[in-house]
């Protein structure tokens, strides 16, 4: 067992990164800029808003979203295409990650969890969405490290929210 | 009472309805009492209810009960408030229980309803009678796995009200392939909108292609071409009585026991049909396989839940201009070799339905619109007449016309306006 309070630490270089590109990530997203936001994630990665709390077996329970690379990019495609109703006025997002909590760190990958707050603004409204993400970032030597795994665990996930024309 | 010139019943003719139906905060009410108070209410589907024990949350119109399934086996449908002070004593949305302990004050209750236990009961002595304070009691109905409710003790039996929707609904359960239907989950959503805005939607075919033009982008040739049912002669409506209705898409997998065998299976489930023939043969691996979308019509019953294609959607009142959804999704309950099945189609539900699916949000969005742009001249009426001038008859009697025509509205509002204005 390793010493947590020196290998867990956001200052680690390997976790300020990782927080870099969650940050990047989000900016995208709000930026609606769903081409270099799929060009994060690694060919394997998912991108999972789940149901059910607590599952970890996302493929034998109905969310929200799972995406693999496949339909991540008709997912892209629907959001800018033009023909979505819901995509072309969909609403205006700004949305602040923070509490990052690292949950395992190694050089080639890291595990982070933290808090996201999302304002969702359309037609005189505002929407508030929460939610814990878990984000699986692949670090490479090269410097392009990619996301393997988001996990998006919305606090009312289980009740009913607004249909989205955004991405959380 | 309002006037003969202001009473709803009025405001819904054959062929268009008063924008005002979406509007009208008075209207909604009566709605609630007039309506989702005095029919059938679908509550819950019963392999949500595997056991004695097992309850589930939900609504009657805006009432809130618990579906329990209580030691005999027997399914009851109760008020979920307490008889002492109102609190309400469930807000588990699913679970197992031996009965119900309102939290205030620790008055019990069996999964019957019956009132067991009131702590310290001596100021009660003399005052109340326990057999007297069982939780209030829904009539409870099932027919085909589909479970209803009704505050109404006077309501024709269950299957008196489905009538003939009941073939569609036996029809329904068959894409089980063999094996009953079990609910594998669910998606819930809202919008500000009023519900018969949705009620309209399930039983329009006319929408589809316009609507949901990136979803048709994103699927498989395959499947783009069983859903082109625009130009389809063969594809159509029926109004089967009640204010039920069936739109038929894919006409040939409306019975999906009648199958000669010369459809070609999907390309897209090549690998579920060698996974799935490891360990079964070629005619039960073809019934799954050929269910995987469903089938091929959405059934919509009067007044809250449709069984569309491959999933039942839920609709609940919460305002006048608020409506919450559930699409729930189906699939068969076998054995472990057909989970891969239900995988499929949970895959094949995500990518459609929901919040964030590559449908739901268009659909909402125009149901947001109705509701926004029927504030403008809210007695200018709203159109339900395409295919009037087309409609026949079928060999049952049920008017009929083709599947982008608005026969199942038509249905909907006719029962709307006899319960509307049936004093």
């Amino acid at each position: 067992m390793t010493d947590a309070t020196t290998v867990l630490s956001t200052t680690d270089p390997r976790v300020v990164r990782a927080i870099e590109l969650i940050w990047r990530e989000a900016e995208l997203l709000d930026r609606k800029d769903y081409t270099a936001w799929n060009g994060l994630y690694a060919d394997d990665g998912l991108y999972i808003i789940p149901i059910d709390p607590h599952t970890e077996d996302f493929a034998n329970t109905l969310n929200m979203v799972y995406d693999d690379a496949r339909m991540r990019q008709m997912r892209v495609t629907r959001m800018i295409e033009g023909y979505a109703i819901a995509a072309v006025d969909a609403a205006r997002t700004v949305r602040t990650v923070s509490r990052f909590v690292p949950e395992s760190v190694a050089d080639d990958e890291v595990v982070l969890r933290s808090a996201q707050i999302l304002i969702a603004y359309k037609r005189g409204r505002h929407d508030i969405w929460a939610g814990d993400l878990v984000h699986r970032i692949r670090l490479s030597e090269a410097g392009e490290d990619r996301i393997a795994q988001k996990v998006v665990r919305l606090v009312d996930s289980e009740e009913a929210v607004p249909a989205a024309g955004f991405l959380l | 009472m309002t006037d003969n010139t202001t009473a709803p019943a009025g405001l819904a003719a054959g062929d268009r309805v008063a924008g005002r139906l979406y509007t009208d905060p008075d209207i909604f009410d009566q709605e609630l009492t007039r309506i989702f108070e005095r029919t059938w209410v679908w509550v819950a589907h019963e392999s949500e209810l595997p056991g004695p024990g097992t309850f589930k949350s939900t609504h009657v119109g805006k009432q809130p009960v618990i579906v329990t399934r209580d030691r005999k086996g027997e399914l009851r449908t109760l008020l979920n408030r307490c008889r002492h002070r109102g609190a309400s004593i469930c807000e588990k949305p699913s679970g197992k229980a031996n009965g119900f302990t309102c939290p205030y004050h620790a008055w019990s209750y069996g999964l019957n309803g019956q009132l067991r236990g009131i702590p310290y009961p001596d100021g009660y002595e003399g005052v109340i009678d326990k057999s007297e304070l069982s939780l209030k009691k829904l009539r409870t109905e099932s027919y085909g796995g589909l479970v209803f409710a009704t505050f109404n003790e006077d309501a024709e039996p269950l299957e008196e009200f489905l009538g003939d929707a009941r073939l569609w609904i036996d029809r329904f359960m068959k894409q089980g392939g063999g094996y009953p239907i079990k609910v594998l989950g669910k998606h819930q959503f809202k919008f500000r909108g009023n519900w018969k805005i949705q009620l309209e939607n399930t039983t329009d075919g006319y929408h589809f292609p316009i609507v949901h033009r990136s979803w048709m982008a994103s699927v498989d040739a395959e499947t783009a071409d069983m859903m082109s049912f625009m130009t389809d002669p063969a594809a159509i409506t029926h109004d089967l009585g009640n204010g039920h209705s069936v739109m038929q898409m894919v006409p040939e997998h409306s019975d999906l026991d009648a199958d000669d065998g010369t459809e070609p299976l999907q390309g897209r489930f090549d690998d579920l049909v060698a996974e799935l023939s490891k360990t079964l043969d070629e005619a039960q691996v073809r019934k799954l396989v050929r269910a995987m979308h469903g089938t091929g019509f959405n059934l919509n019953l009067f007044p809250n839940v449709s069984m569309s294609s491959a999933f039942f959607r839920v609709l609940r009142p919460v305002a006048v201009d608020e409506t919450w959804i559930e699409h729930v999704a189906i699939g068969p309950d076998g054995p472990p070799e057909v989970d891969a099945v239900n995988r499929e189609r949970l895959r094949i539900h995500e990518h459609f339905q929901g919040p964030f699916g590559f449908g739901t949000p268009d659909d909402a969005e125009g149901w947001d619109r109705v509701q926004r742009g029927a504030q403008g001249a809210p007695e200018m009426p709203i159109l339900v007449n395409r295919g009037i001038g087309r409609e026949t008859r079928s060999a049952e009697g049920w008017p009929t016309a083709h599947v982008t025509d608005e026969t199942g509205m038509r249905a909907a509002y006719g029962k709307w306006k006899e319960m509307m204005g049936d004093d």
